[in-house]
């Protein structure tokens, strides 16, 4: 055993998340027992009773910060870590989860629990990202298992990874959808959401929801703009920002402008 | 997990402490105390951050609580975007084509597929085979690893067919589907479930080889009911004990403790306690609708009605395995596209419940909406809180037949009894209201 090479040590952490991301990894099922070969699985606790301590080549972080636990654990997972990436909508920009984070106080009065002094959670739901320096965010929600493969071998391969950073439109085009927005006049996200899925919801007959949230250079004014050519009022505008990744600053600017426009 | 041992000497405690449970879905501890040979305390902990999700679903438009409820769960996606739409079309009076009801069917048969191979095989049969993990097991049983894989792999690949990809897929609508298969897209899924059935009865007979633990529990078993099939996505809610109402009515039977050690609501029937939902509620309580090759299979391995060792819920879903594989075939054989993939739904003021079998048991979910179609008010119970006082229960009833072993082993045996109810922590967690820490 001692002559084998050292594998390379992979943990997966879980935050406030539905589990969806890490189970990518499970989902895998053509190539996992060559990652689980190729790597090892060091600490991936929905898998594995096995559990090593770190340091970690890679670990793999789901979910948003919510607990003043989550807030110093995620602080040991960094230290743990040579290279740390944030997987899905959670990790990468708080969340559904972030809705939270919009409620005004009197609405969060009306929110509390017959015995809150049972729980404890924080106002916000945060991105693994305002917490500790990452270095590579995963989109999606939930992520796209082959980007997570192929983000894995370039991570270990010392090379740029190559995840798209287009927008949906493009997938959308290449995959010669009709576009819904021109021809139907749905509301779709896709103009300013980063590509990953393989423009889905329009090949489903139904605009973009923006789950692989904003892309980098996105303009969300005007495409709320279109929106309210297209006949939306304010609210729906609002809502249609505020889904998955609804505290990814771009989401939330416009969503915030629409409010008080 | 490795237990820490705290063994408090002079006071003769021994405190046995499974901070990270390992092989459920989400974050769950577990600490045992015990003194002289006897159980002093036990708690199933649920550290999970809750998400709020009754809370940000309010304000909402109606055709959004499929795609938002569906990110509870990503293991159980499927079931919260079908009690979701059953609730809204019950709320606004909606009638779904026939075909449409099928292909749901359908749908919901990829996520059992799907997670009953992932739990049978990668999170519970390593215990009883004495592995940490389904790789470790690879090592030793690699056919049946890639069994599970490709079953598993099946599972998916209906729900990706149906609704796009595997987890949060995109097609399910309050009214039907965005869009519905044409028939040849189902096809090739056939053929590859024909293998599967067969996979899935060699699944029933290995895992009724495993060794069970020599433990019954006298439940009160919770489920649907449906008088022409085994439940899915319609049907009464039914017990052992006299249980038998519409969905409607469940909020007025079932209520739900809040405890301090856990971030999961308890549930508890008015009436009589505690419950349990999940495959032997449903299999005790519908054996008779199952089809014959799945209840042949079921009295082959072994199975005696009612199944009330819980340990034995392992083969109970492959049993489940059996039927879904043999239902997918059936909806596959006698699909024609539905002549519109889903009706329209207008809002109109009103309140819905309904209640589906994700694959952990009974998924509960009601919604209030006013003119506009925005949601009012939410309630959603997932299983595993319905269940969470059944495995605390269970927990004190067996750990202290093993109190003598070393504390490596009471943990594991611990973890592998809360493993029987393949509990998902994420969901129970992810319906608490909030409160406050400013600090």
């Amino acid at each position: 055993m001692s002559s084998e090479p050292t594998r390379p040590r992979i943990a997966v952490f879980k935050f406030a998340s539905c589990d969806g991301c890490q189970l990518s990894l499970l989902d895998l099922e053509d190539d996992l027992l060559a990652i689980a070969g190729a790597v090892e699985i060091a600490y991936f606790p929905e898998a594995s009773r096995r559990m090593l301590k770190g340091p970690y080549d890679i670990a793999l972080v789901e979910g948003s910060i919510t607990t003043h636990h989550d807030a110093n654990l995620i602080q040991k997972v960094r230290r743990s870590a040579r290279t740390l990436i944030s997987i899905g909508a959670c990790a990468t920009s708080g969340g559904i989860q972030a809705l939270r984070n919009f409620a005004d106080s009197g609405e969060y009065v009306r929110m509390v629990y017959a015995k809150p002094d049972f729980i404890s959670t924080l106002r916000m739901s945060t991105p693994i990202g305002e917490h500790v320096p990452v270095d590579f965010e995963l989109r999606g929600c939930p992520i796209q298992k082959n980007h997570l493969v192929e983000l894995i071998t370039a991570t270990l391969a010392g090379r740029k990874p190559a995840i798209p950073t287009s927008s949906v439109c493009l997938e959308c085009k290449r995959r010669s959808n009709v576009c819904l927005m021109v021809a139907a006049g749905t509301p779709c996200l896709g103009p300013v959401t980063q590509a990953g899925c393989g423009a889905l919801c329009p090949a489903y007959g139904r605009g973009c929801y923006g789950c692989f949230g904003p892309m980098e250079s996105a303009n969300a004014p005007s495409l709320a703009e279109r929106f309210t050519i297209l006949g939306a009022q304010p609210p729906e505008i609002e809502r249609a920002f505020r889904t998955y990744n609804a505290w990814a600053w771009q989401f939330r600017k416009v969503s915030e402008e629409v409010r008080t426009s | 997990m490795i237990p820490t041992d705290t063994a408090v000497a002079k006071a003769g405690v021994n405190t046995i402490e499974v901070p990270v449970l390992a092989r459920v879905e989400g974050e769950g501890a577990l600490f045992i105390k015990t003194k002289g040979g006897k159980l002093l305390d036990l708690k199933l902990k649920i550290p999970e951050p809750p998400r709020l999700f009754e809370g940000f679903l309010t304000g909402r438009h109606f055709m959004e609580a499929p795609d938002i409820t569906a990110r509870i769960c990503g293991i159980c996606p499927i079931a919260y975007q079908m009690s979701a739409v059953h609730a809204m079309e019950r709320a606004l009076g909606v009638e779904i084509h026939p075909q449409v009801r099928a292909l749901r069917r359908l749908f919901y048969c990829g996520e059992w597929i799907e997670s009953h191979a992932l739990h049978v095989y990668m999170l519970h049969a390593p215990d009883f085979l004495g592995c940490q993990d389904a790789i470790e097991l690879a090592g030793t049983h690699k056919d049946i690893v890639l069994q599970a894989l490709r079953l598993k792999k099946l599972g998916n690949e209906i729900v990706r067919v149906l609704g796009g990809r595997e987890i949060h897929p995109v097609s399910a609508c309050v009214g039907g589907f965005y869009k519905t298969p044409r028939p040849e897209d189902l096809a090739p899924l056939a053929e590859e479930l024909k293998w599967a059935l067969d996979a899935s009865l060699a699944t029933v007979r290995l895992v009724a080889t495993f060794p069970f633990p020599d433990f019954e529990a006298d439940y009160e078993f919770v489920s649907l009911s449906h008088p022409d099939e085994y439940p899915l996505c319609e049907g009464r809610v039914v017990s052992n004990r006299g249980l038998d109402i519409d969905p409607a009515e469940f909020e007025e039977h079932s209520i739900e403790q809040h405890v301090r050690h856990s971030n999961a609501l308890h549930s508890v029937l008015k009436a009589r306690g505690s419950y349990h939902v999940g495959p032997l509620a449903r299999f005790n309580l519908n054996f008779n609708k199952l089809p014959e090759i799945a209840r042949q299979a079921a009295l082959e391995a072994g199975l005696e009605l009612p199944v009330r060792n819980p340990f034995k819920s392992i083969v109970v879903r492959a049993v489940e395995l059996v039927f879904a594989c043999h239902e997918a075939l059936r909806v596959i054989g006698e699909y024609e596209p539905p002549p519109k993939p889903r009706v329209p739904c207008e809002p109109r003021a009103s309140t819905g419940m309904a209640a589906t079998e994700a694959p952990r048991g009974l998924l509960y979910h009601r919604y209030s909406i006013d003119e506009g179609g925005l949601i009012t008010s939410a309630r959603i119970v997932p299983p595993t809180a319905q269940n969470m006082k059944r495995i605390e229960e269970d927990l004190c009833a067996y750990v202290p037949d093993l109190v003598d072993l070393p504390n490596e082993e009471i943990a594991w045996k611990a973890e592998q009894a809360v493993r029987n109810y393949d509990p998902c922590i994420s969901c129970a967690t992810h319906f608490l209201k909030l409160s406050i820490d400013r600090g």
